[in-house]
């Protein structure tokens, strides 16, 4: 009470109920600090895209360009066929979205439209569970299960790791990520189109297929577009089920091993305790993520974009 | 007249037909089944998972638990000495750079986005720089902590040391509990806030006394989550440079020394470096599967830990 400033002979004044200044210094402190906190994002977002320029700029200007559409991948020995990461990230990223698509819907679909809420209840904290586990106990489980148990029973292909057995290891993966922003797209769809659809005579299945799924398609193209970025950027799983070690001739058939984008990135950082090696070893490594980190930004401006979409709507 | 009334009858007769076939509904049972599968099949491919791992880990965890947890890295898997000791005190040192760096700053940034910022195109942008780092790739956090951690910075750092890795994860999750923390604060009712206000308090004495105890239960899910996140990264780590195959030392957990030092290792990376060592000894396989179960024992332990405190939260304020 020492600091009201209403004096007795005056009385209350517009003065009075001005904070007093030493109260007011602290206030502006503490206001900056934590604007300083918020601005520690926007450094760290600066200092990826210089890190990754830098050095994958003295990449583009000094490596000789037939090096980088060639054989394979080998970048200890100055060849850096970026097409050999390409194809096999994407055939892994394309088997991750064949496996999460349909079983992250599904999901998504049964929770939102079908499940009890005690059912829910207990269907849900499971898929988040799956959500939870790190990525290299799924690496483990790639190379150590599904490689013997799926891929070579069921297709025939080896029992080690390959990028068939990768990709089906990411699509384990990204099935909650699928399940979750599919279903948050479906509850925001208004319980009065469903009414309106079952009062017309809909059956569930025709309101699901027909009026749910539609007006939640935003949200549903968020959900493929973020698991697409989220597959493309798993390093784990693809490093530990892949099927190659530090270098890969270029491949595009799922059986066979390979190194997508972030594994090849990996096994260069990892294959001696420093990377060295050929002249730009160091550097291609920061091309490759380079770009990754395009890819992966845009695709995530994209989802954003949708997201934004279903918010507006409703 | 009569003719109206046929037309009736013949509408009466489709309306019973139709109500009565409904419970054949055959297209709609199927699909509904269908769904429920799909979900079912990613449940048991987690039950698969948890009891591939743990029949794998069983004659290690049960034949010397002590000692796996005690033991130090082998070249050998059947070196009685074979443990993750050194992999537990790397991600202990990692959990508390986290915790020291990323919690402060993400709470910090969150009241600030949530009390302060003005709504215009720059807080927009920060949020929206906010949601694109979450969504970039941990790898290329990896490279970020390669290049300004290991190499720019390693007079300061050590190089490729624990403070690097801590760094590096810290700056990984920092998007996590931003996030996590502002859905936190956005929850808080307006009139807590402006009763507040009404008795005289300052912004600062505001969100000190009514926002954060209100929001604590949220921001608390949200750091124990990151947290789990973070010590279960291991692509960041494999580029700042987790070793590979030796370790000189042998740090104690509270080793002040060993947190710049030229050397760690942490849990997820030594997963990988086990899986890697059962191509030549398939011994390392098993050890792997226990190193797992102890990795999934914590990361589960800190998640039960959110929801037991988010709840004990919620029933006080009930």
């Amino acid at each position: 009470m020492s600091d009201t400033r209403v004096d007795p002979a005056k009385g209350f004044s517009v003065e009075s109920l001005t904070a007093n200044p030493r109260q007011a210094r602290k206030e502006r402190l503490i206001r900056d600090s934590l604007g300083a906190t918020a601005l520690v994002s926007v450094l760290i977002s600066g200092l990826i895209i210089w890190s990754l320029f830098s050095e994958a700029w003295t990449f583009m200007v000094e490596v000789d360009w037939g090096s980088v559409w060639d054989i394979g991948w080998f970048p200890r020995r100055g060849i850096y066929d970026i097409k050999t990461l390409i194809v096999a990230s994407l055939i892994v990223t394309g088997i991750a979205m064949i496996v999460a698509g349909p079983l992250g819907l599904g999901a998504a679909i049964y929770l939102s439209e079908y499940a009890r809420p005690g059912v829910r209840r207990t269907l849900k904290p499971i898929l988040e569970i799956l959500a939870g586990i790190p990525s290299v106990v799924l690496g483990f489980f790639a190379l150590e299960w599904i490689a013997p148990n799926v891929v070579k029973t069921l297709f025939g292909g080896p029992a080690a790791g390959s990028l068939l057995a990768a990709g089906i290891g990411v699509g384990v993966l990204v099935v909650p990520l699928v399940a979750s922003i599919s279903e948050d797209a479906m509850k925001a769809v208004p319980m009065s189109l469903r009414e309106a659809s079952s009062g017309l005579g809909a059956r569930k299945i025709t309101t699901t297929i027909r009026v749910v799924l539609p007006a939640a398609v935003s949200g549903l193209m968020a959900a493929f577009i973020v698991a697409v970025s989220r597959a493309l950027g798993e390093t784990m799983v693809v490093f530990m089920a892949g099927g190659a070690a530090q270098t890969a001739v270029y491949t595009h058939d799922p059986l066979d091993g390979s190194l997508p984008l972030t594994a090849g990135m990996t096994s260069l950082a990892r294959g001696t305790d420093s990377v060295v090696g050929e002249g730009l070893t160091f550097q291609s490594l920061f091309f490759v993520g380079l770009m990754l980190f395009v890819v992966t930004f845009a695709l995530n401006v994209a989802a954003d974009r949708f997201v934004h979409r279903v918010r507006e709507q409703y | 007249m009569a003719k109206a009334r046929l037309i009736g009858d013949r509408t009466n007769k489709m309306m019973v037909q139709a109500m009565e076939r409904r419970a054949a509904d055959v297209r709609g049972r199927v699909f509904q089944i269908t769904l429920l599968v799909t979900l079912l099949i990613s449940l048991f491919i987690l039950g698969v998972l948890i009891v591939d791992v743990v029949v794998d880990a069983w004659g290690v965890l049960t034949g010397r638990p002590g000692g796996f947890l005690s033991g130090t890295m082998r070249s050998l898997s059947g070196d009685p000495k074979l443990g993750v000791q050194q992999a537990l005190v790397g991600t202990f040192w990692i959990a508390v750079f986290v915790a020291v760096l990323a919690f402060p700053i993400g709470i910090g940034a969150a009241i600030w986005l949530e009390e302060y910022a003005l709504k215009n195109r720059f807080t927009r942008f920060i949020e929206l720089n906010i949601r694109n780092l979450a969504g970039v790739p941990s790898i290329v956090y990896g490279l970020l902590g390669l290049f300004l951690f290991v190499n720019s910075l390693g007079g300061l750092t050590g190089g490729k040391s624990i403070a690097s890795a801590g760094i590096t994860l810290a700056i990984l999750v920092l998007p996590i509990v931003i996030i996590t923390a502002q859905e936190a604060i956005r929850a808080v009712p307006q009139g807590l806030k402006e009763g507040a206000y009404g008795v005289g308090a300052t912004k600062w004495t505001m969100i000190r006394s009514q926002v954060l105890p209100y929001a604590a239960p949220g921001i608390f899910t949200g750091t124990l989550l990151s947290m789990s996140r973070g010590i279960g990264e291991a692509a960041p780590l494999l580029l700042v440079g987790a070793v590979s195959g030796r370790l000189g030392s042998n740090p104690g957990f509270f080793d002040f020394s060993a947190i710049n030092a030229e050397a760690f290792m942490a849990m997820p990376v030594i997963i990988v470096e086990w899986v890697q060592n059962s191509g030549r000894d398939p011994g390392f396989a098993e050890a792997a599967a226990a190193a797992i179960v102890v990795l999934l024992v914590f990361v589960i332990l800190i998640n039960a830990a959110a929801i037991f405190l988010r709840n004990h939260f919620e029933k006080k304020r009930g």
